[in-house]
């Protein structure tokens, strides 16, 4: 077995436990762990098809923003996980069932196709010399100029309704007023009295 | 070299483990979201096998564009689960029947 074979199935073989193991485990955040170990053997998976920019983006998008995300709210919500893990058996024979006949669907799909004509044109024409991350900036900024503009319009939407659903007023609570304070008198807001010996207030 | 059906082998059973995985996990909505993530995850692995197979870098553009709905997807579906824990103190999915729709 050469080393590619070997890396290419040590990769596989995590990735694909990594997506079993985060979908059949009983914690949560061990779900989300093994999620990131899916992600990380399959940015080795890109790497190996030599498409290291993609590889990388994947590596700082998802291990380092979403899997951290998802890692933030499965600890800040306090649910009771057990309880929810507990009639994981009762959807057990249906979940085989459908996971199994999709399965035997792609598999029929699997061996019998070929490409087409324009696609055997492609591969016989070698891809330019130019880097991966070089070839695809070409892309990217040249012709695909304004599906990236949306793309980042897209995140941009994302952030702005983030940020709009899970922010709260609390209005039981002392705030820090600026203007408040700014306006304040300071003669205003003392007062000398000249207090008598003997008598007091 | 690899050949290209074992990446689409490793493509499609990351897929159907994202299946068996949403119909798992009918009442905790933070592992269905896992599980599209898995799918959306299989996708990018074919598009960037046929790509590399093809010579062809579109793909790979395309891995970019899935890349970005994915996270702002995950972005607004775990904004949407912790609003609604706020309001209804669960994640179950059998309880989201506020509407009544």
């Amino acid at each position: 077995m050469t080393v590619a074979a070997f890396t290419f199935y040590f990769f596989a073989l995590t990735t694909v436990m990594g997506g079993l193991m985060t979908v059949v485990s009983r914690n949560p955040v061990h779900s989300v762990l093994w999620l990131i170990l899916s992600f990380l053997s399959s940015a080795g998976l890109f790497v190996l098809l030599g498409a290291e920019f993609v590889a990388m983006l994947l590596i700082i998008v998802y291990v380092g923003a979403v899997a951290v995300l998802f890692l933030f709210v499965v600890m800040m919500l306090d649910v009771d996980f057990a309880e929810l893990k507990a009639e994981m058996s009762k959807y057990m024979p249906l979940a085989l069932l459908i996971g199994a006949v999709i399965l035997m669907q792609l598999g029929m799909a699997l061996g019998v196709w070929n490409f087409a004509d324009v696609a055997a044109a492609n591969i016989a024409a070698p891809m330019s010399e130019t880097q991966n991350t070089n070839g695809l900036g070409l892309l990217i900024y040249d012709k695909y100029i304004i599906l990236f503009q949306l793309a980042g319009l897209i995140l941009l939407t994302a952030m702005i309704g983030a940020i709009v659903l899970t922010m709260r007023h609390r209005t039981n609570i002392k705030r820090q007023n600026v203007m408040q304070q700014m306006h304040r008198d300071p003669a205003k807001a003392m007062e000398n009295i000249d207090v008598k010996p003997g008598q007091g207030l | 070299m690899i050949g290209l059906e074992h990446y689409l082998a490793v493509a499609a059973a990351l897929f159907v483990i994202g299946i068996f995985g949403l119909f798992l996990n009918r009442k905790n909505v933070i592992i269905l979201l896992m599980s599209i993530e898995l799918m959306l995850l299989a996708v990018n692995i074919n598009f960037v096998a046929f790509s590399s197979y093809l010579n062809d870098m579109v793909g790979q553009v395309f891995t970019l564009f899935v890349l970005t709905v994915a996270a702002a997807e995950a972005a607004i579906g775990l904004a949407i689960l912790v609003c609604f824990f706020r309001n209804r103190g669960t994640i179950d999915v059998e309880d989201v029947n506020v509407m009544k729709g």
